[in-house]
């Protein structure tokens, strides 16, 4: 699992980040999550907030983002709640990044069935580029980080690169689309399969063959 | 009310109960880490698990399923037994084998709870967790390793204490309980996460080391370092004190103490005075203290032949007994110079009702608007600070006259002018109108501007005593204070009355608060335990006991009179406090009836009748309220201006020291090598 602790509160870190405000675009979307919820538990906005303070980091930094301990702090003043609250939720999900990250964070799924489709193969690839598991690469591109099931297990091995899903990869089509990256370029994202939309079966239907053309109620034949 | 069969008894559960509470009321023993009476439910340690039909085939977490009628409970299942035995394997797989240093050996739940319930042995074999010690502040010392994530210390500071200071950080197995950034967790009750966690994850810090529990010596006591009284237990070794655990009582303290009851502790064994002093008169010591026999003290007292010119100051930690003691040899002497509010209060004491907690602690929980008059009642009474928080969160509106303080519940501050007693603004005015048992607290800060009578017409004019309701209350913050007053140790000048006097001489009884200075030509006789400032002061000091080393009877600030024990002897030639008075009185050859502790009693007893009986006192009703009160001036402070170093002994307490230090006044303190 990866190392999950905050980034160190020294003086840098407080110099460089304690004066974080969200920007007029930031703060609008904010103060729209937060008036999701009814009056007084405004403090249920908390992951929102975190996401688009991330996102502005981000920004500010052409990285995927992160939360420096004084964003938090933004953040739970924002919410005025305790900052212990938002440190555990900050902590809890994986998504929100608590070190520098690259300007792309390059998510592998290692979980069993994208392991069984050849996930290591991936990790070999971004191995091979340079990256390293909870670095940032020295280009300040990359940070590769190794994730559990993502979902996409019909469509697996999978990586997540920043808000994109790329499915169905092997080392070639991820090396294809980590160089258009690199280049500035977007890539097409979701499957890599030819022929592939999502994630229907890749070849025959296998299962539930009688509802290709309607409805069909199989509780009975259980 | 719902109906269950627990084991095959059948069982009525009142409305709301858990599945756990309905198996503890049948009398089955349930083994639980995170459920808490106190707290909130977490169902998160999955101790508890039993067979409950109908529902699925499964067992389930009895502490977070309500107990419904006709529900089938098994405890004694095969299943319920795997499942326990499972449970615990799994929590004992990162928990480190370390119980031989752990402090918590001995009182450890999982310990208790793996033999009982656990299979005997593991099958993990591989690394176990380790996680690094947090920084918690000088009190909480913190074996992280050891915790089972049972988030018992989190509920307790988010949901008792007040102070969000607590956190799970991470998950899973990675999940690490910490405070934001290790900052100390800054509050008056925070070493009850000590108590709460059932593990040694969390342990106190001053008694690390010290001693196992089975060889200490459990003596029930009151504390004595606020007028709360909370019920507690001193557990000695020896002549020692080595720690004080709150004991449960409902009515006073629940299951907590404040950080000072639990940690002053230390400094019974610091700075005692175990010698009789006297103060040399002439030669080369002239003005020093000088070491004395009890014989040369006496005959210096009765040398000074104080007739009916004798006083007696009661301080703030006496109890009931010493401080009868010390009004029979005055009786006998044919004075009534007595005193205990040494700082100078001369508050209106003919109707006791008037100046005590009438609603009582439990009962100011169910209050929906309470208006406190200066009071910082989380430094004057922590535990009552917790009630009124409780009664926040049922809905009550709390406004506070006086400087701000942290409230940790919302509270509308009023300014400190005392003047708005009398002139509430008119949405407050609304507030105590409309409210059904509406309660105001005066806190000595009210009482020494004299602002009791305007309180008094405050609560006749908003009927605060309705049917079944007192809504009016006194804070004190002397454990002395409400003995003292119904002893009659009140003048009606106050200390003024004394100083008018001009007695020969001056008994203080451990009284350290009081202006000595006035009293420059008075035989100063200081019967106390500490070299304090009374000790400084004084001209002979005789040396008395703690709260620790005498029984005592103590009356809290509701008029609940409460029973303390003997843990430990006095050290040195120290004698417990109504000896002295009783030898004092052959000194000055008066007769004052009584030999024995048991005669001093019943004296007393038969003096003030609800001395001898344990529970709250009748102290009859309020008094008629002045119409024409008012109240003026200006609460500029409140009377504690260090919660940790209030009495002498917390002064000479190291912990006390360095609590203050550390969280008052932030001080950097360089945590000690362990």
């Amino acid at each position: 699992m990866a190392d999950r602790n905050p980034a160190a509160d020294t003086p840098e870190l407080r110099e460089r980040w304690g004066a974080f405000e969200f920007t007029e675009s930031y703060r609008a979307k904010a103060d729209k999550a937060i008036a999701r919820y009814p009056e007084g538990r405004q403090r249920s906005a908390v992951m929102p907030l975190l996401d688009l303070a991330q996102r502005q980091v981000g920004e500010e930094t052409d990285t995927q983002g992160w939360l420096p301990l004084p964003v938090i702090e933004y953040v739970a003043d924002y919410l005025d709640m305790p900052v212990i609250r938002v440190l555990e939720v900050a902590t809890f999900y994986f998504m929100y990044n608590l070190k520098p990250v690259g300007k792309f964070h390059v998510q592998v799924c290692g979980t069993t069935p994208c392991m069984l489709r050849g996930s290591d193969g991936l990790f070999e690839t971004c191995k091979k580029r340079g990256m390293e598991k909870g670095r940032v690469s020295d280009d300040g591109l990359w940070t590769l980080t190794e994730v559990e099931c993502m979902g996409n297990c019909a469509t697996a091995p999978m990586v997540q690169i920043n808000d994109d899903n790329y499915e169905d990869l092997t080392p070639e089509r991820l090396d294809e689309i980590l160089d258009e990256l690199a280049e500035g370029k977007q890539p097409k994202t979701g499957t890599q399969e030819p022929g592939r939309h999502t994630s229907e079966p890749a070849n025959a239907l296998s299962s539930l063959e009688k509802m290709t053309e309607e409805n069909h109620d199989y509780r009975s034949e259980w | 009310m719902p109906k269950v069969t627990v084991d095959g008894q059948e069982i009525e559960v009142p409305e709301g109960a858990t599945v756990l509470q309905a198996c503890e009321l049948a009398g089955k023993e349930i083994p639980r880490f995170c459920y808490h009476e106190r707290l909130s439910i977490a169902g998160n340690c999955r101790m508890c698990l039993v067979e409950v039909k109908p529902g699925p085939p499964k067992p389930q977490a009895s502490c977070a399923l309500p107990a419904t009628d006709g529900q089938e409970i098994r405890t004694d299942t095969p299943m319920v037994k795997t499942a326990r035995e499972g449970v615990m394997e799994f929590l004992l797989i990162n928990h480190p084998l370390d119980c031989p240093i752990c402090d918590q050996g001995g009182e450890c739940d999982l310990q208790d709870q793996s033999i009982a319930y656990g299979r005997g042995a593991t099958r993990y074999t591989m690394n176990k967790r380790a996680v690094t010690e947090k920084y918690m502040g000088p009190l909480i010392k913190t074996i992280m390793t050891r915790c089972i994530h049972c988030t018992r210390c989190v509920r307790f500071s988010e949901e008792i204490a007040g102070v969000d200071e607590i956190g799970a950080l991470g998950r899973g197995e990675d999940m690490e309980i910490t405070t934001y950034l290790e900052q100390a967790a800054e509050h008056e009750l925070s070493a009850n996460v000590i108590d709460l966690c059932p593990v040694g994850a969390l342990t106190s810090r001053p008694y690390a080391f010290e001693a196992r529990p089975w060889e200490l010596k459990k003596t029930l006591s009151i504390d004595v370092s606020d007028a709360v009284g909370a019920n507690i237990r001193l557990d000695s070794r020896g002549r020692e004190v080595m720690r004080a655990l709150p004991r449960i009582n409902d009515d006073v303290n629940e299951e907590w103490i404040s950080d000072k009851a639990r940690y002053q502790i230390d400094g019974l064994s610091r700075r005692r005075l175990d010698k009789v002093f006297m103060r040399q008169k002439s030669g080369k010591g002239r003005g020093k203290l000088q070491e004395a026999s009890w014989d040369e003290a006496f005959k210096a007292i009765a040398k000074a032949k104080p007739g009916k010119d004798i006083a007696a100051i009661a301080g703030d930690m006496v109890d009931c007994e010493t401080m009868f003691a010390a009004k029979a040899l005055l009786k006998a002497c044919g004075s009534t110079l007595l005193e205990g509010r040494q700082t100078g209060m001369d508050y209106d004491v003919s109707n006791l009702a008037a100046v005590n907690f009438n609603s009582t602690f439990a009962g100011i929980e169910t209050a929906d608007a309470i208006l406190i008059v200066g009071s910082h009642i989380r430094w004057e009474a922590p535990l009552v600070n917790v009630r009124l928080r409780k009664a926040v969160k049922r809905g009550a509106k709390v406004f506070v006259v006086g400087p701000f303080w942290d409230t940790t519940y919302p509270a509308v501050f009023l300014g400190d002018e005392l003047s708005v007693l009398g002139d509430l603004p008119d949405e407050v005015a609304e507030v105590f109108n409309s409210a059904e048992r509406p309660a105001i607290i005066m806190g000595g800060a009210a009482l020494a501007q004299g602002a009791l009578g305007a309180g008094l017409r405050f609560a006749d004019q908003f009927q605060l005593v309705r049917d079944g309701w007192n809504g009016f209350n006194v804070l004190h913050f002397s454990a002395a204070r409400m003995g003292g007053l119904m002893l009659g140790y009140a003048q009606k000048g106050g200390m003024k009355d004394i100083v008018e006097a001009k007695p020969k001489v001056v008994i203080s009884l451990g009284a350290d608060e009081m202006d000595f200075e006035p009293f420059a030509d008075t035989l100063k006789v200081y019967i106390g335990h500490h070299g304090d400032k009374g000790a400084h002061a004084a001209d002979i000091i005789l040396p008395g006991a703690s709260y620790a080393e005498k029984d005592g009877t103590y009356v809290n600030t509701e008029g609940r009179v409460q029973f303390a024990e003997k843990a430990v002897f006095a050290p040195g030639d120290a004698r417990e406090d109504w000896t002295i008075l009783r030898a004092l009185a052959d000194a000055l050859k008066v007769e004052v009836g009584f030999d024995s502790f048991a005669q001093l009693q019943s004296a007393m007893i038969a003096e003030v009748p609800s001395l001898g009986e344990e529970g709250l006192a009748d102290l009859g009703g309020l008094p008629k309220a002045d119409e024409k009160a008012t109240a003026e001036g200006t609460i500029s402070a409140y009377p504690i201006k260090d919660f940790y170093l209030t009495n002498p002994i917390a002064r000479a307490s190291e912990v006390m020291h360095r609590c203050s230090a550390e969280l008052l006044h932030g001080g950097e303190l360089a945590e000690a090598a362990e």
